[in-house]
């Protein structure tokens, strides 16, 4: 749906080859199909949603399309980037296209979503373009902030997405007042905001958490753990790097992150809980690709070996 | 607390509240939102009154000011408390996030009585953490809200600081435009009595380098309402600077609505030798000193800047125009603070009307001293500002 849109938009080099369109068959199917998640979710203070998630083909294949759309984006940004056509700061997100296309497929719109600097896929899973994508990263006015922004600033209002942010952390309050905002309003919908290991360990976010309980709003903050805060590890930089039990008084719940069907079940199990009950807390177990950024190559504190294992291994 | 003798108004030396404005009436109503104080008490006599954005001109003499019937006395903190609960009732998407300002009615009674007329939604307590709740009234605004953020002090909300810069003041921008932040940041600030240095501190110079952000600071209960009124309507963040000592000044303000411009600066005394620009508490510190100046034969141009970022140019430059001696008398630090700009914005556009180099009075770069004499020894004293003054009419 939202990849079709996006295919639609680019010129087409050239057609696609009629012979071998017409050998694929490509199933709109709406069928209901129930499929296990890869693991269990692991639950604090909350009872953990069924591992069976229901979905269709269609749905898979839409997955499939939007995953391998925003992988194959991040990877053109890194060329462009390495040609000197992206500058400053580039943070990509292959690897955890999941959490991105996941959490769109659970919720609406009128929810709200926010995040940090890893911002380009999840621009896409809000409906954003790839020609304003790419004209934001190069500069141009055609781009979703004008060219104003940057890759660390994606703004999509329409949609509800506020950004693209590059102080690490800041977001979570904003996200918080967006929270505030829908439940003043008595919006039933919900804020995601979205976070790094290494945010998780500033103070604003337990701030944040506690005002939304004692208000309870209906925050869900949402940790996309990667395990690495830039070139530090998650066990050298948190005492505690069981970021799901973190809110302490707050429920949480871990995930894995690199299963779309797992955060689908778990971003609908949130923004129920989060609409009814107030603050949730979701950790996504998931894993970049790339460096932190394109000017971090990635590979002096961790192993190729660790890297090509995860490629290997889990199911992204 | 009490108001110190040194802040009451000089009754002998006429204020007129009058504005610079020059913009028609007609114009203003069509716009339909703001008028600045009208230029002249006989457009007041006219009786000429725009309905919901009235005008409020008050003549020369003192004599017709004590005698005018309409009105009311209001402390300033109670002009601040009137310009929110006015607001409020008009528009449902302010509300006001602070610590005890709610239950409590607030530390200087700003917001008392507001969370009983609008509830603990739109009046919220705050837990203690300064950053994550102007972070969420900066969240809220970007959803439309329009939040009215207290910092208890001013200087609390340095812990704030990355979320005034970076998101309040430039969420805007970087979105292109998508985002509005239509906040208010308010707070008091300024060296009180003896309240040690963390709890004495001038942020103004801290915040006008932040792009994106409009700052304004009131020093009257006339003033203070109508920017207040003022900068909950702007589609801008505004701080709004309130000073310690100056909650509890008396005066009679309008019973008409009214709403002030922000970018407007306010003539307090006009005169022909030197044009002294100043704000907030140094206003009353500068009165003092025109009292003893005239008394020696001269006759300072005091304007209340009121608008620190950005300058009113325009007034400031008609005065520097007439007087062509130019003295800043602020508050704040001297280095990186408002006159240090102020000083360099006149350079920049009324150089060749200055028969004298610009002087600046503004505190010592020291944290302030608790004990009294010594805390008083760092901020601008009316006998310097008398000094000042002949030294540069010399």
């Amino acid at each position: 749906m939202a990849a079709a849109a996006l295919l639609r938009r680019i010129p087409a080099a050239r057609a696609p080859p009629t012979a071998l369109m017409a050998a694929r068959t490509i199933s709109d199917s709406t069928a209901p199909l129930t499929i296990e998640t890869s693991v269990p979710f692991t639950s604090h203070i909350v009872d953990p949603p069924s591992r069976d998630v229901t979905t269709t083909p269609a749905e898979l294949l839409t997955f499939f399309r939007d995953m391998s759309l925003m992988r194959r984006m991040e990877i053109a940004a890194d060329s462009l980037y390495k040609a000197k056509l992206i500058r400053g700061f580039c943070h990509l997100y292959d690897g955890q296209e999941a959490v991105a296309v996941g959490m769109e497929a659970a919720i609406t719109r009128s929810d709200s979503i926010i995040t940090a600097y890893r911002d380009h896929c999840i621009y896409l899973a809000r409906g954003g373009d790839l020609v304003s994508a790419f004209a934001e990263l190069m500069g141009r006015q055609a781009g979703c902030s004008r060219g104003k922004g940057g890759s660390m600033h994606f703004y999509k209002k329409d949609a509800n997405f506020y950004g693209g942010h590059g102080i690490v952390g800041a977001q979570v309050p904003l996200g918080c007042g967006l929270a505030f905002a829908q439940k003043y309003r008595k919006e039933e919908t919900a804020t995601f905001a979205l976070y790094g290991d290494g945010a998780a360990n500033q103070g604003q976010l337990f701030e944040a958490l506690n005002i939304s309980a004692l208000w309870k709003l209906p925050s869900i903050l949402v940790c996309e753990n990667n395990h690495y805060g830039m070139g530090t590890a998650e066990w050298r930089a948190a005492k505690s790097p069981a970021y799901y039990k973190r809110g302490d008084y707050v429920p949480g719940l871990k995930v894995d992150g690199m299963d779309v069907l797992a955060v689908k079940q778990a971003c609908k199990f949130a923004k129920e809980h989060a609409v009814a009950n107030g603050p949730i807390v979701l950790e996504m177990d998931t894993y970049r690709y790339h460096g932190h950024s394109m000017s971090d190559p990635g590979s002096t504190y961790r192993t190729r070996d660790e890297i090509s294992g995860v490629r290997q291994v889990r199911i992204l | 607390m009490a108001a110190a003798s040194s802040l009451h108004v000089a009754a002998p030396v006429a204020t007129p509240r009058v504005g610079s404005s020059a913009g028609n009436r007609s114009a203003s109503a069509a716009r339909g939102v703001r008028v600045a104080a009208a230029g002249s008490g006989a457009a007041r006599a006219g009786g000429r009154l725009v309905a919901r954005a009235a005008v409020a001109a008050k003549e020369n003499s003192p004599a017709s000011a004590a005698s005018k019937s309409d009105g009311h006395e209001v402390l300033l903190f109670e002009a601040l408390r009137e310009a929110l609960i006015e607001e409020m009732k008009v528009d449902p998407t302010v509300c006001v996030f602070g610590e005890d300002v709610g239950h409590y009615g607030g530390s200087y009674k700003v917001t008392k009585g507001l969370a009983e007329m609008f509830g603990d939604l739109r009046v919220l307590d705050t837990p203690i953490a300064e950053n994550s709740f102007t972070g969420m009234g900066v969240g809220a605004a970007m959803k439309g809200l329009r939040p009215v953020i207290e910092g208890m002090n001013m200087g609390f909300l340095l812990l704030a600081y990355n979320q005034i810069s970076n998101n309040c003041g430039m969420l805007h921008y970087t979105s292109g435009g998508q985002f509005k932040i239509p906040v208010v940041i308010r707070g008091p600030g300024g060296v009180g009595r003896q309240l040690g240095a963390e709890h004495s501190q001038r942020l103004e110079s801290y915040f006008q380098s932040i792009p994106g952000l409009q700052m304004v600071a009131c020093s009257t209960p006339y003033n203070a309402k109508g920017l207040m009124k003022a900068a909950i309507r702007s589609e801008n963040p505004v701080v709004l600077f309130e000073h310690v000592l100056l909650y509890n000044l008396k005066e009679k303000i309008p019973d008409e609505e009214y709403v002030l411009c922000l970018e407007e600066a306010e003539m307090v005394r006009p005169g022909e030798h030197v044009t002294i620009l100043t704000y907030s508490r140094m206003r009353y510190h500068v009165m003092q000193a025109a009292k003893t100046l005239v008394n020696k034969g001269y006759d300072p141009e005091v304007i209340d800047i009121r608008s620190l970022k950005p300058f009113d140019l325009h007034t400031i430059g008609n005065s520097i125009k007439k007087t062509h001696r130019v003295l800043i008398v602020e508050e704040c630090m001297r280095t990186g603070g408002i006159g240090a700009s102020l000083r360099s914005a006149i350079i920049d556009n009324f150089w060749d009307y200055l028969d004298a180099p610009i002087m600046c009075l503004s505190s010592q770069d020291v944290p302030t001293p608790y004990a009294a004499t010594l805390e008083d020894a760092t901020v601008v004293q009316p006998a310097q500002i008398v000094a000042a003054v002949e030294q540069i009419c010399r």
